[in-house]
């Protein structure tokens, strides 16, 4: 096999007085295994290039290989952040092209479950944002409240991560007993997690600084770029999955949609950190209306062959919208399942958002898009 | 026992693979899935785009049509231009191997519409070429060399179609059916 060395083509190419710079793949700001290539004139960015694939596992093919079942704990270890989130997306697709109904439990036991996951996936951001811009101390506040909803993830499904609880028509089993009161209890201490890294950071004037007018993106360069999530209602979109095609039982709870103005770094940590509080009223909300009663359809443990077929579901992740186009030949494998993963959009506007930017500011743009490598690469 | 087990062949025979779902007519699945706003939306992209010759369909419950694969780039735009289509974004890009085709497909969404559009093309197994639609969608850009990583396809006109999932000197098309499973190369 031939190897290319990458390093001398670029290096020929590179204007004399142009400077190379390399970050990644391995580098605490990249998130992950992420490689960017700055050319760099003084302290301004000419131009920057992106390299991904560092994690690729070829999840999609290995779909393929799998049963309708065992395909759960591949979506797990897309965005690794937010398990839960991959899970539904996934179980939703089955469920749809099979016709399940998922009983009423299962449903509000998914929006709990879900609804907690963005909030620790956002709170995870917050933590690594505040890195990027230079504080050590909101991490600290973050994390300990991610570890908050990580051990009730925990009592739930027996992991911390990789949880594989969702099933195709409902859940592995019936949440604790004491289900409702463990989120009861920690609801009040969230929601200080979550204030405590709002009031220490957002409105902070080293951040403010830091984060304001910095990567702004226009909202028709956002759409034009498949972004979604936190990073297109930064931009002032209105587009929230759950609002605009409703699924599960997001229908029955009063939430809003925060958007953004400026569409820069600043405004899509805004919309994350106000997302954190619209979710933590969801669940409370689905604390009152959830329901005894079985939490698995008929049909969820059995060798699955769903009718051939094909389906596309999308779901709001806290990343943007997941996609899953699942197509089925009426075996007990999917023929071809493709994920549409939001960070991988989002992140492909990095060369257009790091042209003529400042090497300070690259680190905070790439740390406002919050990338998940696991599903960038898949 | 033995003369029972020796009268079944050892390792049972494969079955010939199920027709691959999605291809010809009589996988078509019906529009009957579709929400009245739907079937209405699947009225007017015909209009739109009659030039094209579509044939309607339905991806489950999602408005769809299916176009020449020499057709892709005006089909697009027109979708992406039309007054009453207005598909600002693409959703996504797939790429399905059907052994004896290769098929693309393109979620098209309407944020305003609130309406989502599926355009589907077949290309050949062997040499898959088509415009690429980055003048359109920057979203394309990536996706178009994903597509071209994992199952070959040509996308012309596209700025680099380089590796952007595999490595540089990575031998095969691991997305198509025919790679082998589970195969490793050294790095």
């Amino acid at each position: 096999m031939t190897m290319t060395n990458v390093h001398t083509n670029i290096a020929a190419d590179a204007h004399p007085v142009e400077m190379l710079l390399n970050m990644g793949p391995q580098h605490p700001s990249t998130h992950g295994v992420f490689r960017l290539v700055l050319w760099i004139d003084g302290e301004k960015i000419v131009r920057a290039e992106p390299h991904i694939g560092y994690l690729h596992r070829g999840s999609e093919k290995l779909c393929e290989g799998e049963q309708y079942h065992q395909v759960i704990t591949l979506f797990d270890r897309l965005d690794y952040v937010a398990n839960f989130n991959n899970e539904w997306a996934y179980c939703r697709a089955v469920e749809k092209l099979m016709g399940l109904t998922v009983p009423e439990r299962a449903e509000y036991a998914r929006v709990i479950l879900g609804e907690l996951n963005r909030v620790a996936s956002h709170l995870l951001y917050v933590g690594t944002m505040g890195l990027d811009a230079g504080a050590m101390t909101p991490t600290m506040f973050c994390f300990r409240g991610r570890e908050r909803i990580q051990a009730l993830f925990e009592a739930v499904s027996g992991a911390r991560m990789m949880h594989n609880y969702f099933r195709i028509g409902g859940l592995k089993e019936d949440l604790p007993e004491n289900f409702v009161q463990m989120v009861k209890d920690l609801m009040p201490l969230l929601r200080q997690d979550v204030e405590e890294s709002d009031k220490i950071l957002t409105f902070n004037e080293i951040f403010l600084a830091r984060l304001k007018d910095v990567g702004a993106i226009s909202p028709q360069e956002a759409i034009s770029y498949g972004f979604t999530g936190p990073c297109l209602r930064g931009c002032g979109v209105d587009y929230d999955v759950r609002k605009a095609h409703p699924y599960s039982v997001y229908d029955r709870f009063t939430f809003e949609v925060p958007l953004g103005l400026d569409g820069d770094c600043w405004d899509r940590h805004w919309v994350r950190v106000q997302e954190m509080y619209q979710s933590l009223n969801i669940v409370e909300q689905a604390l009152q209306q959830m329901p005894q009663g079985p939490v698995t359809s008929s049909l969820g443990r059995r060798l699955l062959r769903p009718p051939k077929g094909e389906v596309y579901v999308r779901g709001e992740n806290p990343r943007g919208e997941l996609g899953v186009y699942l197509i089925s030949d009426g075996t007990d494998k999917p023929y071809r399942v493709k994920v549409r993963p939001p960070s991988f959009c989002n992140l492909s506007a990095i060369q257009h958002l790091l042209q003529n930017a400042w090497i300070a500011d690259s680190v905070i743009i790439l740390g406002s898009l919050d990338i998940v490598l696991g599903e960038v690469d898949r | 026992m033995a003369d029972a087990s020796n009268s079944q062949p050892a390792v049972p025979s494969p079955k010939p693979h199920a027709a691959a779902p999605g291809h010809g007519p009589a996988a078509e699945q019906g529009t009957d899935r579709l929400s009245p706003a739907g079937k209405d939306f699947l009225a007017a992209v015909q209009e739109a785009l009659k030039d094209f010759h579509p044939q309607p369909g339905a991806l489950f419950d999602l408005p769809q049509v299916h176009v020449e694969s020499k057709d892709i780039l005006e089909v697009c735009r027109r979708a992406k231009t039309d007054a009453k289509l207005q598909m600002e974004m693409l959703s996504c890009l797939a790429a399905v191997d059907y052994k004896d085709h290769l098929q693309v497909v393109y979620f098209l969404y309407a944020l305003s519409l609130g309406q989502t559009l599926v355009i589907k093309t077949d290309l050949p197994n062997e040499a898959p070429r088509l415009s690429t639609v980055t003048s359109l969608w920057a979203a394309a850009d990536w996706y178009e060399r994903e597509a071209h990583d994992l199952f070959g396809v040509v996308f012309d006109g596209h700025p680099a179609l380089t590796p952007l999932l595999l490595y540089e000197g990575f031998e095969g098309r691991p997305g198509r059916k025919d790679f082998p499973f589970h195969d490793y190369q050294e790095f």
